[in-house]
């Protein structure tokens, strides 16, 4: 894979690599990086601290990149990298409770099933098809960031933990004092939610407009 | 018997361990006969590949499509 391997190359006879540089796609990628960042660590200071190592050291390989999607990729490879370095570090130094401030955490899922527990005819998850095709909508994005950041923080949390940076459960509870059972129904909420949020704001629109 | 409450709970947490062999049973029998939570399942799997995709940065990119 040529991403791997960054080494020079002007022969790509797409992109220039003066346009990698472009201002107005830095300014967008910056912007999206930051979401990114700012999703998980909720700390303005230390998300632009990730993002701006991230690009900066992207960036002294741009020549090395084929085009603005490789460069993309990588940049975001990156920022990750750097977001699991500073959770880590956080949750070392912080008082692991304070990120688990819940707001509505409360609320469960009873009303989602009916009395013996099964799904409500309306409620019952119908078909989404192949999501290949949805991801390759640049408005689908955006329905999945929007659906993300309505989630409940906590949730978000130990969601981004578990599926962004992929920490393991166990590695999960003793970074953030919580027990087992307690992590395994935020899990479940959070992706209740998100399942809830993509079908009613993507999968089921699409479905109804054909 | 599993209820839907309890299979999507199991669902949930078969990302995150492997499920034991009793529960991975009666898991498959009620799938054999929920269509809402067979559905549920396959869109656990596909979060879990977007938010891969999400986090690799795969999205295509904004700027290309309205300039």
């Amino acid at each position: 894979m040529t991403e791997r391997a960054p080494t020079v190359m002007d022969d790509n006879p797409g992109e220039h690599s003066l346009q990698l540089l472009d201002n107005q796609f830095l300014a967008d990628l910056r912007q999206q990086m930051l979401r990114f960042a700012l999703l998980q660590l909720a700390d303005h200071a230390l998300a632009e601290d990730a993002v701006q190592e991230a690009l900066t050291g992207a960036l002294q390989n741009a020549r090395a990149f084929g085009g603005r999607a490789a460069l993309k990729t990588w940049v975001f490879a990156i920022l990750k990298h750097k977001i699991a370095d500073t959770l880590r570090y956080k949750l070392r130094v912080t008082d692991a409770s304070s990120l688990l401030r819940s707001e509505d955490e409360e609320q469960d899922f009873s009303a989602l099933f009916d009395a013996r527990g099964h799904w409500p005819t309306n409620e019952r998850p119908g078909d989404w098809g192949n999501p290949h095709e949805a991801v390759r909508e640049g408005q689908f994005w955006r329905v999945f960031e929007a659906c993300l950041e309505n989630l409940p923080g906590a949730q978000a949390r130990v969601f981004m933990m578990r599926e962004f940076i992929e920490l393991e459960s166990d590695e999960i509870c003793s970074a953030v004092e919580i027990s087992l059972s307690n992590l395994n129904v935020m899990l479940y909420r959070a992706r209740m939610r998100l399942r809830e949020c993509l079908d009613s704001r993507w999968f089921m629109e699409q479905k109804s407009s054909c | 018997m599993l209820n839907c409450r309890e299979a999507t709970r199991l669902l949930s947490e078969s990302l995150d361990r492997p499920l034991t062999l009793n529960e991975r049973m009666t898991l498959k029998l009620h799938l054999m006969m929920c269509s809402g939570c067979r559905n549920f399942d396959q869109q656990m799997g596909s979060i879990r590949q977007i938010t891969r995709l999400y986090v690799q940065g795969k999205q295509p990119p904004e700027d290309d499509s309205h300039s």
